[in-house]
């Protein structure tokens, strides 16, 4: 049996899933955060797998994923400082009580 | 003294009207009333010293052969809206002017003195508002002032606007009353209907002239000129002469402030005013204002024979009807209302019915370069009983309003035998009487005589008319005599005894009467003419016999009548009971006019308009209004702030475009 | 043929991934989802292990594991009470977050098994020089395939994501 890239994506599919499922159903930001990175990170194994299996010679799908990685490193920090400050002044993350820009 | 005098004449009656009507609560009632009275003397005494150097001085160029000038004492352009268009604020004398200043300040200051004391109190309280009453009659006398003064028809515009303005604040002065209140708003609003056409005429007569000015509009050779250029320019409209037009428009304006049939219904409402109020602007002065506007603009008009006949029509109509209403009325101002009505009729016909004697004399192309002498005697009447009517009319109703003072009421039902209590009143007022009813040697004599010879000059028929009116006046006058003073002296008068009044009241009178008793040797004829020359004239016996044989005709069927407490008045009321009711109810134009405005008006015109206006007009905005914010509601919810619904339309949008994408490539 | 040992690592791998990624969303405490999550990276990273790109697989451990997981673990403790449960869902969300997912997942997979056969079946054998030198030649050269640019873009934007983390998270 041959490892091919179906066997490869289908996890990082249902990551996705996972991903859109959370972010569209949790209240909480920080989980809505979360499932953010999930799919990300199910886009970044997507890159590598085309990558490796379609162009093997080359590594713009490597480069890819470790810009993503580095953004989304800068994209959480970003989002939970701004959480924190959010949750200083309402003492809560919850997205539903966060519709108005300015309180 | 110099004409310069005038502008001082003019100004110090505003400048009262600013300082009572400022400080208004902050002086005392007697300070302002003797500020606002002494105000006033000094005015007379300036507006005298400036008439009689107009008229009996020399080197001013008051007097050029013979012919008496228009001596413009000032004229700045005020507004100047093009190089052509210039409106201009100033002061011109003539002879007419001259004599309305004389009118005018004398009658304001006896009304000033004798508000001192009718003004003090009002039905027992102290009156309140007594600083404002005499801010407003500052208002007035400088805003008449200005009209009679005027160098333009502009500036007549204004200022007729503005005695309009100060008349009705001085009809609402006793703004509690209801009826007050709706006799101000009657007379502003029918006057103002007036003033719209006056304002068209403006208009059209301004507009195919090229003029305001009553220099160059009237002046000499100005007239036939401006009104050959009118017609050139403006032809005809519906068959007459767009000039015709414009001087029936200003007549129109004139006949609004003069209270000519059928615009007379406010005059009778306004007596609700203070009864030194209605002496001064409705009986004096600014009821005149319409005859003063016809003459002064006399030449034009002479030039418009069409536009003379409806005046002449009109004066005659009126002075007959008003002088019928007059001989039923009870309460003794609205009397006297209609009887200044009646009376200001003769003037406007005695104007009308001059100016085709004019006219017939000269052909229209050059009626003032060919000057004919001993014409115009209309016009000179006119002014002449306008002079005498003001002075006796005054003193008519300021003795009328010290018998109100002194009984509390204004029905004559209420009087009865007041002779022997208020001897002085009772003179002045048979003084009065007399002057009005025609009998010489009073002023109104000398005056209604000239009228009258003008009228039969005209025409046979309108001599004999307006002496028929001439008797009516006598009778009614009577009647309102001697039911105030004889009739029953049996009659109570609540607790304590009427009397006359206090000197500053009765002082005005005894100035009036005696003015009324000299002011028909005033010799007009040398002074009030249209063309500026002395008019010879002399008394024509057989129109003075036969109109003083019909006042005392009037005044002894009145004795006959109304002398002993009787029962012939209700016999001969009975007899004609349709006719006197009639006559009673004014012969019903307030319910016509009632009708009109509520019923044909307000349901046929009005409300359709208010149905389109709210339903339609608000309607189609509402609607607008409407949409947009169901609109704006739907689109609302997009714009929640809440992340995770832009997530899902997003994820929808990007499904969407990935499954197209897909089919694309699959097929 | 794949040894066994390699698909029994992909198999564990794909299991835990699978697993971990609908716990993480379905669990009610939110540090047990963020400690799924660090478990899906972690599986993440052995796949690109196997997929012979070893410095990805050393990155993904060291910034995501290392870095993101632990920023999310402090602002959960900075803004939760320990043992706090989130609300039960209500059914008319997750029945819209499911279909939404689910609609994703089965036109993803549509796209993938639709279009799985155009791929290469086997794994290549040769491939690109991945070392870490060669990596970061590439980073810093600016020839053909270099990556210069977008590596010091990357360097302004986390310079940019410090000062800004700074100026939001200050107490004011």
């Amino acid at each position: 049996m041959e490892l091919n890239v179906l066997m490869y994506l289908v996890p990082a599919i249902v990551m996705f899933g996972c991903g859109v499922y959370g972010f569209l159903t949790r209240k909480n930001m920080i989980a809505i955060m979360i499932s953010l990175e999930l799919m990300l990170n199910a886009v970044d194994i997507n890159f590598v797998v085309f990558n490796r299996y379609l162009f093997p010679g080359q590594m713009e799908g490597m480069m890819f994923t470790l810009f993503a990685i580095a953004i989304a490193a800068a994209e959480t920090a970003l989002a939970l400082a701004i959480i924190i400050n959010v949750y200083r002044a309402v003492r809560n993350v919850d997205i539903s009580e966060i519709s108005k820009l300015k309180f | 003294m110099p004409f310069s005098y005038s502008i001082a004449v003019v100004a110090l009656p505003l400048l009262m009207f600013l300082v009572l009507g400022l400080l208004d609560d902050r002086l005392g009632r007697r300070t302002a009333g003797v500020i606002g009275t002494v105000a006033m003397l000094v005015t007379t005494v300036l507006a005298y010293g400036v008439a009689l150097t107009y008229f009996f001085g020399t080197g001013q160029g008051q007097i050029v052969d013979g012919i008496r000038q228009t001596v413009t004492v000032w004229n700045p352009a005020w507004l100047t809206f093009t190089e052509d268009l210039v409106v201009r604020m100033g002061i011109a004398l003539d002879p007419i002017a001259a004599m309305m200043l004389v009118v005018i300040t004398t009658v304001s200051l006896m009304v000033h003195l004798y508000s001192l004391g009718y003004m003090s109190n009002h039905e027992g309280e102290p009156e309140k508002g007594y600083q404002r009453y005499y801010a407003f009659l500052g208002l007035f006398t400088f805003s008449m002032l200005g009209l009679v003064v005027a160098t333009n028809i502009f500036q007549v515009f204004i200022f007729f606007e503005m005695v309009g303005v100060s008349s009705y604040l001085l009809i609402g002065f006793y703004y509690t009353s209801p009826a007050a209140v709706h006799a101000s708003k009657k007379a502003f609003i029918v006057t103002r209907l007036a003033d719209l056409f006056f304002l068209l005429g403006i208009l059209i007569l301004s507009f195919y002239t090229g003029t305001f000015d009553f220099e160059s509009l009237v002046g000499t050779g100005g007239a036939a000129a401006r009104v050959a250029q009118g017609s050139a320019h403006g032809g005809t409209f519906m068959g007459i002469s767009i000039m015709a037009w414009a001087l029936t428009f200003i007549f129109i304006g004139g006949a609004g402030k003069s209270a000519m049939y059928p615009l007379h219904i406010w005059l009778p409402d306004a007596m609700e005013g203070p009864t030194p109020v209605s002496a001064l602007i409705h009986a004096a002065t600014m009821v005149v204002a319409g005859v003063y506007l016809v003459a002064k603009l006399f030449p034009l008009y002479v030039l418009e024979q069409g536009a003379m006949d409806v005046i002449a029509v009109v004066g005659a109509f009126t002075a007959f009807y008003a002088a019928a209403i007059a001989c039923t009325q009870s309460d003794i101002k609205r009397a006297l209302a209609f009887s200044t009505i009646s009376q200001i009729a003769f003037m406007m016909t005695s104007l009308a019915v001059s100016s085709s004697d004019v006219a017939l004399a000269v052909s229209p192309s050059d009626a003032l370069i060919e000057i004919h002498g001993g014409r115009g005697l209309g016009y000179m009447a006119s002014m002449f009983h306008l002079f005498t009517h003001a002075m006796f009319k005054a003193l008519l109703f300021l003795c009328a309003g010290a018998i109100i003072h002194a009984v509390g009421s204004n029905e004559n039902s209420a009087m009865h035998g007041l002779h022997k209590h208020m001897p002085i009143t009772s003179i002045a007022f048979l003084i009065g009487c007399l002057a009005i009813a025609g009998i010489p040697p009073f002023a109104g004599f000398w005056s209604k005589d000239e009228i009258l010879v003008a009228c039969y000059a005209k025409g046979l028929g309108w001599g004999l008319w307006m002496t028929m009116v001439a008797g009516l006046t006598a009778f009614y006058m009577f009647r309102l005599y001697l039911l105030i003073f004889f009739w029953s002296d049996h009659k109570q008068h609540g607790h304590h005894a009427p009397a006359d009044a206090h000197w500053t009241m009765t002082v005005p009178l005894i100035i009036l009467a005696a003015i009324s008793v000299v002011a028909g040797f005033v010799p007009a004829h040398d002074m009030v003419t249209w063309d500026g020359k002395p008019l010879h004239t002399q008394l024509d016996w057989t129109v003075a016999g036969s109109s003083v044989l019909v006042a005392c005709l009037g005044i002894g069927l009145a004795w006959r009548l109304y002398y002993k407490e009787n029962d012939a008045p209700e016999r001969m009321k009975a007899a004609a009971s349709g006719l006197w009711t009639a006559a009673y109810h004014r012969f019903y134009m307030d319910e016509l006019y009632q009708f009109i405005t509520h019923k044909v008006i307000f349901q046929c015109v009005s409300k359709p308009i208010a149905w389109f206006d709210r339903k339609v007009i608000d309607g189609t905005m509402n609607l607008m209004g409407t949409v947009t914010q169901y609109c704006a509601a739907m689109v609302r919810p997009l714009q929640s702030g809440k992340v995770q619904a832009y997530v899902l339309t997003y994820l929808i949008g990007a499904l969407v475009l990935a499954a197209a994408l897909i089919a694309c490539v699959l097929i | 043929m794949e040894s066994v040992g390699n698909i029994l690592v992909y198999c564990v791998v794909a299991l835990v991934i699978i697993v971990c990624s609908v716990l993480t969303v379905t669990t009610r405490k939110i540090l047990r989802s963020a400690t799924y999550l660090l478990f899906t990276l972690f599986a993440t990273a052995i796949l690109y292990f196997q997929l012979d790109y070893p410095l990805l697989g050393a990155v993904q451990i060291a910034v995501y594991a290392g870095g993101i997981v632990v920023l999310f673990v402090f602002a959960i403790l900075l803004t939760h009470k320990p043992g706090e449960d989130a609300d039960a869902l209500k059914t008319h969300r997750r029945v819209l977050g499911s279909v939404a997912a689910l609609l994703t997942v089965a036109l993803l997979g549509g796209a993938l098994f639709t279009f799985a056969p155009l791929c290469g079946k086997a794994l290549p054998a040769d491939m690109a020089d991945v070392s870490i030198e060669n990596i970061g030649h590439f980073l810093l050269s600016t020839d053909k395939f270099g990556y210069l640019l977008p590596f010091e873009a990357i360097s302004v934007l986390l310079l940019a994501c410090i000062i800004g983390g700074v100026v939001i998270a200050r107490r004011r």
